[in-house]
């Protein structure tokens, strides 16, 4: 038993029905082969890196399955190539740690990065400029009780 | 204000000392890497779109190997760009 996972893009120039049924018919194709169908992501329309055939946006399809035998893939891949409603497709084997993922991101374990809070800088603390008051210094120095110096030894 | 009894070194003693670089798959416990996640797999390449080595990814070899498969997944199916200029 291995996994699977097959994404495709759709044209988006046909019709919301149009698309859905291109996304069943190969849902149809898959389980008329003996595969069992896990999960079917629409992720919906999405802008492209890069324009493909023209066109700047496409409708991604990724379907998860299981098989006993991977032997009709090429088949499934040659009529995908001859879809023109197909602008590309990518058939990929899971591993285990692809099956864990995949289940914990439908199940919300993994969602969207939560982009970190930006650090708000405190800002400095404000002194205001205190004139010299030789006053309020002599005032301290008397409050203070004298410490005597002690005396160095005199150099010669 | 600093106190004169809280300044030790003339200048920050941590400048110059360099951080230690780490696979960030192997510390966080990722096993898998998406080729569908753009937001993610941005993070590996550059500004036109090319992988980073793991010199400055800090990858160790197994991750960066399913990191590059994951980014060329990902520019195959139109996800993340072949070329760019001004990427991030």
């Amino acid at each position: 038993m291995r996994h699977y996972e097959v994404t495709f893009i759709v044209d988006p120039v046909l019709s919301g029905d149009e698309v859905k049924s291109t996304a069943k018919s190969y849902q149809d194709i898959l389980t008329s082969e003996g595969a069992r169908i896990i999960h079917v992501d629409e992720m919906g329309l999405r802008p492209l890196a890069y324009s493909i055939n023209k066109r700047s946006t496409g409708v991604y399809y990724t379907i998860e399955f299981t098989s006993e035998t991977g032997t009709f893939i090429d088949k499934f891949e040659l009529t995908l190539k001859r879809d023109e409603r197909i602008m590309r497709f990518l058939t990929v084997k899971l591993d285990k740690y692809a099956v864990k993922y995949n289940e914990d991101k439908r199940s919300g374990k993994i969602g969207k990065r939560v982009p970190k809070e930006p650090v708000v800088k405190k800002p400095l603390e404000y002194i205001p400029y205190q004139a010299f008051n030789p006053e309020a210094v002599n005032s301290k120095r008397s409050a203070e009780p004298e410490v005597a110096p002690t005396e160095k030894p005199q150099e010669n | 204000m600093a106190t004169q009894d809280e300044i030790k070194f003339l200048s920050n003693p941590n400048i110059g000392q360099k951080q230690k670089k780490y696979c960030r798959f192997k510390r966080f416990g990722l096993k898998h890497v998406d080729y569908k996640d753009p937001d993610f797999l941005i993070q590996f390449i550059n500004q036109q779109g090319k992988l980073l080595p793991r010199r400055l990814t800090g990858n160790s070899l197994k991750f960066q190997r399913r990191v590059s498969t994951a980014v060329k997944r990902a520019r195959h199916l139109a996800i993340l760009p072949y070329l760019s200029d001004l990427l991030k």
